[in-house]
């Protein structure tokens, strides 16, 4: 029990448990005027609270759904059909999880490759790094659909606009980090290989790389988790190919508030727990590295 | 007695914002094999501008400079030399035996796991091949960068004030491990140092310098024999040649400015 205190664990379930409670009560804020319209046509008057509050967390359609209602959504999403199925919710991660993780690697070979570019070419130092900063100025919301939609003209449907729009996200931490991460050795070590007369290359694969990997780490958590949110987001400009987005976009369509909800959850613990297999990535290189635990 | 390093009217100007520096004022100095010659000087005398030139680090801009009977650049390109920096300036990610044997794996030897035994028995580090850098103390990280350079077996070792950041127990250990070493190899050794006690002991030759514009003031030929005990320090010779460096040193630099 002094090791629970003692840790993250209790501090942690004490704000979720503030959280929910929150949540339900919002719950009933949202949903009582409609709760107040259905009882009023039932002719239902002078509800008890209690059981007043318990009709708002059982809505169909709630404004805002009760925590234990998107719970039930979540588990029938997931287990509640076949695997393969339109209806599950898992197929969905599934597809949204396949454009993600294309993405994220076409999106950090990008983003490395520039780097390496920005690093060793004086040109492209000079030339490159404003476009870059300036394609992420553009709302990918505005340009997703355009990708979706001109690429599909071309007969490229499926997978490859939405990691193309994940990547489009997840290059730029890559890049960034990794400029800064190619340029960390210090002048001494540098002058260590000049008087070897090491090659550009020896002094990349030998120096300038490893002392990057701590930053290629860090760029590549931001990146995966914005690489979601890429898949998602070409998701929504194309109905048809399925995935979480869909279920976000169908849901707002059809006002099925917990099956938002529910794809939301789904989406955030998929970020997390692709963040978390990059911070597992993280500290297998760093055993490997040296580095002072 | 052949010459490895001969700099005639040496002068290196580094031009900065603030106009230009000096650096190196006609210098004028021949390192014979097998000499242990040591630059001493305050610092901006350009005693390790000096080594850096000889090293290919640094271009000069006026006289001319051989090394190995060559120019900087192709002694560089030959890898004639190995440099111990200030700072040890070892790869955190590699472990000790792999840190020495970077110039091996660069330089494309097969005969790779030998040399850096040897090299690490050279240094008495042997026994720590496995270690990452911060496992060891300062004293043995400088002690593997010099085994690092003394890994390719070349004849020439360029040591820029490598145990400068050293307690003095710690260095005193060194320098006389590294008098050893040079006896054992035989190398030609260029040493930069701040410090009177340390060039006079480890020296055959010493170079006194002194700063705008860095320029050689004395060049003392050290009378000590090549074997050297430690308490060599407390006797009449030793301590006349650290008189006349620290004469040197004095007339070269008026503390007025």
């Amino acid at each position: 029990m002094r090791g629970l205190f003692a840790g993250k664990t209790v501090p942690v379930l004490i704000v979720l448990l503030a959280i929910v409670l929150f949540w339900y009560v919002m719950a009933v804020v949202m949903n009582a005027p409609w709760q107040e319209t259905l009882n009023g046509r039932a002719n239902l008057t002078d509800v008890p609270l209690l059981e007043f509050a318990q009709q708002t967390w059982a809505q169909d359609k709630p404004v805002l759904p009760a925590p234990h209602q998107v719970a039930g959504g979540i588990w029938t999403g997931l287990f509640g059909s076949a695997i393969t199925a339109p209806r599950s919710l898992a197929y969905h991660a599934g597809i949204t999880l396949g454009a993600t993780m294309l993405g994220f690697a076409l999106g950090t070979l990008l983003g490395i490759g520039l780097a390496v570019m920005i690093v060793h070419n004086d040109a492209s130092d000079r030339s490159l790094m404003p476009w870059i900063i300036a394609s992420q100025t553009i709302p990918i919301l505005a340009i997703a659909p355009m990708v979706v939609v001109g690429l599909g003209a071309v007969g490229v449907t499926g997978i490859v606009p939405k990691a193309l729009i994940s990547m489009y996200l997840s290059f730029f931490p890559v890049v960034v980090g990794m400029v800064k991460g190619l340029r960390t050795p210090e002048a001494i070590q540098l002058d260590l290989m000049r008087t070897y007369n090491a090659s550009a290359w020896q002094v990349f694969a030998k120096l300038r790389w490893p002392t990057s990997v701590p930053f290629l780490f860090a760029s590549m958590k931001v990146g995966i988790a914005i690489s979601l949110i890429g898949a998602v987001v070409g998701e929504l400009s194309n109905s048809a190919g399925g995935g979480l987005g869909v279920r976000l976009l169908t849901g707002s369509y059809n006002g099925q508030t917990i099956q938002i909800w529910a794809a939301l959850f789904i989406a955030a613990g998929l970020a997390a727990m692709l963040v978390i297999l990059v911070g597992w990535g993280e500290k297998l290189a760093n055993r490997r590295m040296g580095v002072r635990a | 007695m052949t010459s490895v390093v001969s700099a005639r009217g040496l002068g290196l100007t580094f031009k900065t914002g603030d106009g230009d520096v000096q650096a190196l004022s006609d210098v004028n100095l021949d390192i014979n094999r097998g000499e242990f010659v040591s630059f001493i000087g305050p610092s901006g005398c350009g005693k390790t501008t000096f080594l850096r030139v000889i090293a290919d680090l640094e271009q000069p801009t006026a006289g001319s400079i051989t090394v190995n009977g060559t120019s900087p650049a192709d002694a560089r390109l030959n890898r004639s030399y190995g440099y111990v920096f200030q700072a040890p300036a070892l790869l955190p990610w590699r472990t000790i035996d792999r840190n020495v044997g970077l110039p091996l794996e660069i330089m494309g030897y097969g005969d790779s796991a030998a040399r850096v035994s040897k090299a690490l028995d050279l240094v008495n580090l042997t026994g720590f091949e496995k270690k990452f850098p911060w496992q060891l103390s300062g004293g043995m990280q400088q002690r593997a960068s010099i085994a690092r350079a003394l890994a390719f077996d070349a004849d020439l070792l360029l040591m820029d004030e490598p145990f400068g950041a050293l307690d003095e127990i710690v260095r005193d250990h060194l320098n006389s491990e590294l008098l050893k070493l040079w006896a054992r190899t035989e190398k030609t050794i260029a040493f930069v140092t701040h410090s009177i006690p340390e060039a006079v002991y480890l020296s055959t030759k010493i170079v006194v310098m002194s700063p705008r514009p860095g320029r050689v003031t004395d060049i003392i030929d050290s009378p000590l024999p090549r074997e050297r005990p430690l308490d060599i320090r407390e006797t009449p010779e030793f301590l006349a040649i650290a008189a006349r460096v620290r004469d040197g040193l004095r007339a070269g630099h008026s503390y007025e400015e």
